[in-house]
């Protein structure tokens, strides 16, 4: 006779595939997990203590630490919700500014996440294609505001720098290229046999369940409903632009998959938009008090980061400082759901599933 | 056998300045570790990504010899990117503790040198040279890449110095 | 009731509607003369209270219009301009009286209000305002024990159908602890912060993770970083920090035990 046991294994924290120090106890029964258990907090940092003491300018550099793959849209969830607190005006060359680079930057993180994707599940060229292109934008933003991937570059009130001569030539003349590269990812990619039997069918759920779970992003667009922040909530300039929000299906990877593609296609579509409305001078800094002191009271503000709402709760006494400053993070609230999609799943299919949720571990942590 | 070294002709001198070369077992053990140092994949943070944005296309570490390798029985360095919390600290060690002789750590980043921006942090260890004993420290949030191609040749330096001189390596 | 119009004056952001607690649907007539309808000219009407003491003062609106009830409001508001006007003279060195323009999402906080009243229990909101900073959020905070018939309300009544829990933060203030909830419905795109105040030696708040699962790693990071007990949670444990970490970290009174490591 034989006998089965019960396995109980450690995806550790250091792991190749789990973007970064998370680690999850899987149950197995032979090679089909009946239970996951994740455990994170490898990373916290006490940013949220942290920022107690600092004033909302120095908060900004640690806001890139978080999520570090999208870190211009974190400067902006902290300097957007000082700005509704306080009640001030952006300059419209600063809003340009900050919205052309916050694309960008989700155009540079969509790629990390297929890059890093596809190599979870085999691939290894896809990887090196994308870090080529995500260089190109690397290097516009290190001209912009020397850095490459904690960029500091957002203040209260503006932007720090403008762009620098012929700057924003060079980013029109990376749309088209990277336009013709998504057709030739997609040519690589999109086909291949092996690749869609490990992505399609997987990791499904409805959109009841993403509703409850909390999702945001693409995780809660893949069900079908149509949820953006930068659609249902506008914010900064987006009700200017004209773009698609794509919508899945069936809930599963593969969806997830398409979808952030044709939503860094229209990342795009808004940069070609944005740069033929910009104003060609102005201010980059508005009219901002020199000690930033916000009036009591609290505000929540939440804006689309390429992983899901990402939201600010700060509660002020009027002081320079927050007395309690949270962040609600897209990562941490979409890893919830991956317990309930791991059951009855293989091992394979569990590197597939966790790199389809795109989570950076040090969002899930803070 | 003999060689009588005073009778040789210039040009047999020349060929042999060529190709043959002299020197220690150990000279020739550090050379070949240091073109061949195989890290630990250990990313934690940030820094994770400047890695392997260093281990793409645009600045390969592949043609220095430098292979990301998973597991740490297979790894000869041990390149810690980014926070260490004290969570994580001590399995940091046990990794460490799992990987062969010879070994070494390069402390990537600000947060691994000395805690970083998160130095005032509860959670946060100041330094990963706490637990660990680290070779090479590379400055800087997050280093460039070449920052950290540059400490990487500064490690193989310090391995070929070591096994040339014998003496251990501090402050150089 | 004069302190209240201090407050008024002070431009803060919250309007003080404690004075809710005698509103029902039926005793509308007699309250509602003071009203400040936003219909009506915003300039005149002060969001303040009179000095009558059968009026109780409030800062609502009534959804329904009466002719009758308008001309009664136009007296009231006539009646209440030279009242001001005798009062502004009076204290001259104060500030100048500023009129609170109401908030447009204010009938809306209201009918949630009396909804959450009628449906769960009387005295289940503590407090009910507008975060004007906040593009107009309607805050309500509700009392503890009532905490999780009021998330059940929210969640599945018609009209509120608040199916998408945002965030919960926790809040240590020194005195007390509080836990915000921030609810969005997707329909109809409208937002609601519900807070649950707790005291500080023994923090409970009922978990609301019954009810939306997002809540169940919320309230795991606020039990782990602030030490407030969620009866009703599945799964409590520490999330962030080690399990056998001792202390509470985000709490403003918390000591690290080896701050040098």
């Amino acid at each position: 006779m034989i006998r089965t046991e019960e396995l109980l294994l450690n995806v550790g924290p250091q792991h190749p595939s789990t973007h970064g120090v998370f680690r999850i106890i899987v149950k197995l029964d032979g090679e089909v997990i009946t239970e996951a258990i994740p455990v994170m907090g490898y990373l916290h940092r006490g940013t949220e203590k942290l920022a107690e003491d600092l004033n909302f300018t120095q908060i900004i550099p640690y806001t890139d630490r978080m999520d570090y793959v999208s870190a211009m849209t974190n400067n902006y969830v902290l300097c957007h919700a000082v700005e509704t607190m306080m009640g001030l005006e952006i300059p419209e060359r600063a809003e340009f500014m900050r919205l052309i680079v916050m694309e960008l930057q989700r155009v540079a993180s969509h790629l990390v996440w297929w890059g890093t994707y596809l190599l979870d599940i085999g691939a290894m060229s896809p990887f090196l294609y994308a870090f080529r292109d995500r260089e190109i934008i690397i290097d516009l933003f290190n001209e912009l505001c020397g850095a490459r991937l904690t960029y500091n570059y957002m203040r209260v009130g503006g932007v720090k720098w403008d762009a620098p001569e012929g700057w924003l030539d060079k980013v029109r003349d990376f749309i088209p290229y990277m336009e013709k590269k998504l057709d030739e990812y997609n040519n690589l990619v999109g086909g291949n046999e092996i690749f869609l039997a490990r992505i399609k069918g997987i990791g499904k759920y409805d959109a009841q369940t993403a509703i409850d779970y909390g999702l945001s992003g693409a995780n809660l667009r893949c069900t079908g409903v149509d949820w953006d922040l930068r659609k249902a909530e506008p914010y900064s300039l987006y009700n200017r632009f004209e773009f698609d929000v794509p919508l899945g299906k069936t809930g599963d990877c593969y969806d997830r998959y398409l979808i952030r593609l044709e939503e860094l296609r229209q990342s795009l579509r808004i940069l070609k938009q944005a740069l033929e409305q910009m104003p060609s001078s102005g201010e980059v800094m508005g009219k901002v008090p020199r000690v930033i002191r916000p009036p009591a009271g609290e505000v929540y503000v939440r804006i689309e980061s390429p992983r899901g709402e990402i939201g600010c709760h700060i509660v002020s006494k009027g002081k320079a400082e927050p007395y309690r400053l949270k962040f609600r993070r897209p990562s941490f609230v979409n890893l919830q759901i991956l317990p309930k999609l791991l059951v009855g799943e293989t091992m394979t299919n569990l590197i597939t599933i966790l790199g389809g949720i795109d989570i950076v571990v040090g969002e899930v942590d803070a | 056998m003999e060689f009588n070294l005073e009778k040789i002709t210039p040009e047999e001198r020349r060929e042999l300045e060529r190709n043959v070369f002299m020197g220690t077992l150990d000279e020739l053990k550090a050379w070949a570790r240091s073109n061949s140092l195989w890290p630990l994949t250990f990313g934690l943070a940030c820094c994770a990504i400047e890695m392997m944005g260093t281990g793409a296309s645009h600045y390969d570490l592949d043609r220095f010899g430098v292979i990301f390798r998973t597991s740490p029985r297979q790894s000869d360095v041990m390149i810690v990117a980014g926070t260490v919390t004290k969570k994580m600290g001590p399995l940091l060690r046990r990794l460490y503790d799992q990987m062969p002789e010879p070994k070494w750590v390069i402390a990537m980043g600000s947060c691994a040198t000395a805690g970083g921006p998160y130095v005032k942090s509860y959670a946060v260890m100041k330094g990963v040279d706490q637990i660990v004993p680290v070779d090479v420290y590379i400055p800087g949030c997050p280093p460039n890449p070449a920052a950290l191609i540059y400490g990487i040749n500064k490690l193989q330096e310090k391995i070929r110095y070591e096994a040339k001189t014998g003496k251990r390596v501090t402050g150089r | 009731m004069s302190e209240n119009e201090e407050q008024n004056k002070e431009q803060n952001t919250e309007q003080n509607t404690e004075q809710n607690t005698e509103q029902n649907t039926e005793q509308n007539t007699e309250q509602n003369t003071e009203q400040n309808k936003p219909a009506s000219s915003a300039e005149q009407a002060e969001v303040s209270i009179s000095a009558e003491p059968s009026i109780v003062a409030e800062t609502t609106a009534a959804p329904a219009v009466d002719p009758e009830r308008e001309a009664k409001l136009k007296a009231a508001a006539e009646a209440r301009e030279a009242r001001a006007a005798a009062k502004a003279k009076a204290e001259s060195e104060a500030a100048p009286e500023e009129p609170k323009t109401p908030s447009p999402k204010q009938p809306l906080l209201d009918e949630t209000v009396a909804l959450i009243r009628s449906l769960v229990s009387e005295d289940a909101v503590e407090e009910a305002y507008i975060n004007e900073m906040n593009a107009h959020m309607p805050v309500i905070v509700v009392k503890g024990d009532c905490w999780s018939e009021v998330a059940q309300l929210m969640k599945t009544h018609p009209t509120l159908d608040c199916d998408y829990l945002r965030n919960v933060t926790g809040v240590d203030y020194e005195t007390h602890m509080e836990a915000v909830y921030h609810l969005v419905s997707l329909q109809s795109k409208q937002d609601y912060a519900m807070k649950v105040k707790t005291d500080r030696e023994t923090p409970s708040i009922a978990s609301a993770t019954p009810i939306w699962a997002t809540a169940n790693w919320n309230e795991r990071e606020i039990f782990d970083l602030l030490g407030i007990d969620f009866p009703g949670h599945p799964d409590m444990r520490r999330i962030m920090m080690p399990d056998d970490w001792v202390g509470h970290p985000l709490r403003k009174d918390y000591e690290p035990l080896d701050p040098e490591v």
